[in-house]
């Protein structure tokens, strides 16, 4: 489904602020997927995650979404086959705009944008069923402008978004980080649900260890720019918090640097 | 005095299209476009000049939205393309249409009078100049406020708001942002045009300064009317624009009226979207001390 091939990445290459963010990174993802990807303050995971997104173009390597080979193409006609959700809640609404508003756009991702009306009556009802299912009230407030939610609520909105007109990849990096606990754990939730429910192929940051291990089918932790760790089936079924630690500490030859996932 | 009033209302009605044009890239792409100050009179100088050598006054009117489109597409190549921010890319496009005008005139104004314009076919009716003025101008703004209301809520009209609103989400969501920023920046500039070929119309006279401190007056309008006239939705903002242009227009005759130098006039609309613009910051002085009043968090 996403194959990754040898890619490089630098920031400010030839300044004194170099910085090799990705390094040499190779990566397969088989189509139905949830790989969960953990690693310390600064291990590329956004660079990756970007880079796949097409935010930033890649210095090396190529980069493979269902056979098509995307390492050229612009951010928004990735966008097409790729639904994000950010850390940011407001990073993935437009806060002027309303409720349905958004929903209609993220309906239309990958399409040509026409002269046609920008939302039909028919969609509406599609909309209302979709955000009863997130529970939060909102298929009562089509019209409200998205910039009155809560960060939740709007996570839980850009969540739907994403996977509104169903992804070949879906990208959630740190999406519930900004969120209360209670909050975020309801967004993981819905997460999961619409991931199963769609059988999507995932790649998703989280700095929680825990979260990590419990959801997805497959583990994967960067350390400077690579991938030091990759465990999947039985085997990531049976692991602790502190068998991870351990073994990054192993793959890496560092402590764990990320203070949130120790807490967590 | 009644005059005079009806004649602010009638030049509020040109200008307003101005402010729409401002109102697209100020308020709905979040860019402060300099291009207008060019494009306004170049509207004016393509209507002149055509006019003046015997075209048709619709075609002429015709010819000087096209051209403000032109100088939109510029601003947006140099902006998205070439990478220049939006503000710098406004300006240079706004410099070099000061050479464009003066070319197309051949000197730095032109006087229209006793020659036909759109205005003339209204007064073979028995229209007095300054009504003639008033009923075209009426009827243009309502056009315009329809086919934008309309275009805003379409598919593509959508994709414009949204990069204006965030582009990061815009891009996710599949919208060609570069595209859509230009898009505006073409329709803006075309609607800035028009209403500089129909303002020279109206006073019977283009010059190649008439754009100077124009963006000012499109933000004192659009700030005017969105603080009087309301913003509830699109239509409300689109109509609260025109009032709002129409509203300086007379507050500018009136201040006029009561003997301030008409020199000043570009200093007291300084001062007042000054005023306007900074009113944010004022409110973030008062919230704590609200806060402390009242204990609750705004
Ligand atoms: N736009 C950028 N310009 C310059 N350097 C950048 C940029 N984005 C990331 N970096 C650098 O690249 C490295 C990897 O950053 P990245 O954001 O991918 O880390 P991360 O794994 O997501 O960390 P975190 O857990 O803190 O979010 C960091 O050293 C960072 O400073
Ligand atoms: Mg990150």
């Amino acid at each position: 489904m996403l194959v990754i091939n040898g890619i490089h990445k630098r920031f400010n290459a030839g300044t004194v602020n170099e910085k090799i963010a990705l390094s040499n990174l190779s990566l397969t993802l088989e189509e139905g997927d949830f790989v969960t990807l953990i690693g310390g303050n600064g291990a590329g995971k956004s660079t990756l995650l970007n880079c796949v997104a097409g935010v930033y173009p890649i210095d090396q390597g190529s980069i493979i979404i269902d056979d098509i080979d995307v390492t050229k193409l612009p951010e928004h006609k990735r966008s097409a086959v790729i639904g994000r959700v950010f850390q940011d809640p407001m990073m993935g609404t437009a806060a002027n705009m309303g409720i349905e508003e958004n929903l209609a756009l993220a309906y239309r991702r990958g399409q040509f944008r026409s002269l046609n009306w920008g939302i039909s009556n028919k969609e509406r009802e599609v909309y209302k069923q979709f955000l009863s299912q997130l529970d939060l009230g909102l298929e009562n407030r089509l019209n409200a402008k998205v910039g009155l939610l809560s960060g939740g609520q709007r996570q839980a909105l850009t969540l739907l978004m994403a996977t509104l007109k169903k992804p070949k990849l879906l990208l959630l990096d740190e999406h519930t980080a900004a969120l209360d606990p209670k909050t975020a754990e309801k967004v993981l939730q819905l997460s999961d649900k619409f991931i199963k429910e769609s059988n999507l192929t995932t790649l998703m940051v989280t700095h929680n260890m825990r979260n990590a291990i419990e959801h997805g089918n497959r583990l994967i932790m960067m350390h400077e720019g690579r991938v030091i760790l990759d465990i999947n089936g039985e085997e990531k079924q049976h692991l602790t918090v502190e068998n991870l630690l351990k073994r990054f500490g192993q793959a890496s030859g560092e402590e764990f640097a990320d203070d949130r996932a120790l807490l967590a | 005095m009644l005059q005079i009033i009806l004649g602010a209302i009638s030049l509020g009605l040109l200008w307003a299209i101005m402010t729409i044009g401002v109102y697209i890239t100020y308020r709905i792409l979040d860019i402060a476009d300099l291009t207008v100050e060019g494009s306004i009179a170049m509207g004016a100088a393509i209507v002149a000049f055509s006019i003046f050598n015997g075209m048709n006054p619709f075609i002429a009117t015709g010819l000087a939205f096209l051209g403000g489109m032109a100088a939109g597409l510029v601003t947006g190549i140099l902006h998205t393309k070439l990478k220049i921010p939006a503000l710098l890319a406004g300006i240079l496009t706004m410099i070099a249409l000061y050479s464009v005008n003066l070319r197309i005139m051949g000197k730095a104004n032109l006087s229209l009078l006793r020659i036909d314009t759109v205005f003339t076919s209204l007064e073979n009716l028995g229209l007095s100049p300054n009504n003639a003025v008033m009923l075209f101008g009426f009827l243009s703004v309502a056009g315009i406020v329809g086919l934008l209301y309309w275009f805003f809520g379409t598919e593509m009209g959508c994709a414009i708001r949204a990069t204006g609103n965030n582009p990061q989400m815009a891009r996710a969501q599949g919208i060609n942002t570069n595209n859509m920023i230009t898009l505006g920046l073409v329709i803006s500039n075309g609607l800035v045009a028009l209403s500089g070929s129909l303002i020279a119309q109206s006073q019977s006279f283009a010059d190649v300064q008439m754009g100077i401190g124009s963006i000012v007056i499109g933000l004192a309008s659009v700030i005017i009317g969105e603080v009087i006239f309301g913003t509830r939705n699109f239509l409300n903002c689109l109509i609260s624009l025109v009032l709002g242009a129409i509203t300086y227009r007379i507050i500018i005759a009136m201040v006029l009226k009561m003997g301030m130098p008409a020199n000043d006039l570009k200093l007291f609309t300084a001062i007042t979207v000054a005023i306007a613009l900074s009113l944010p910051v004022f409110k973030t002085y008062l919230r704590p001390i609200k806060k402390s009043i009242t204990g609750e968090d705004l």
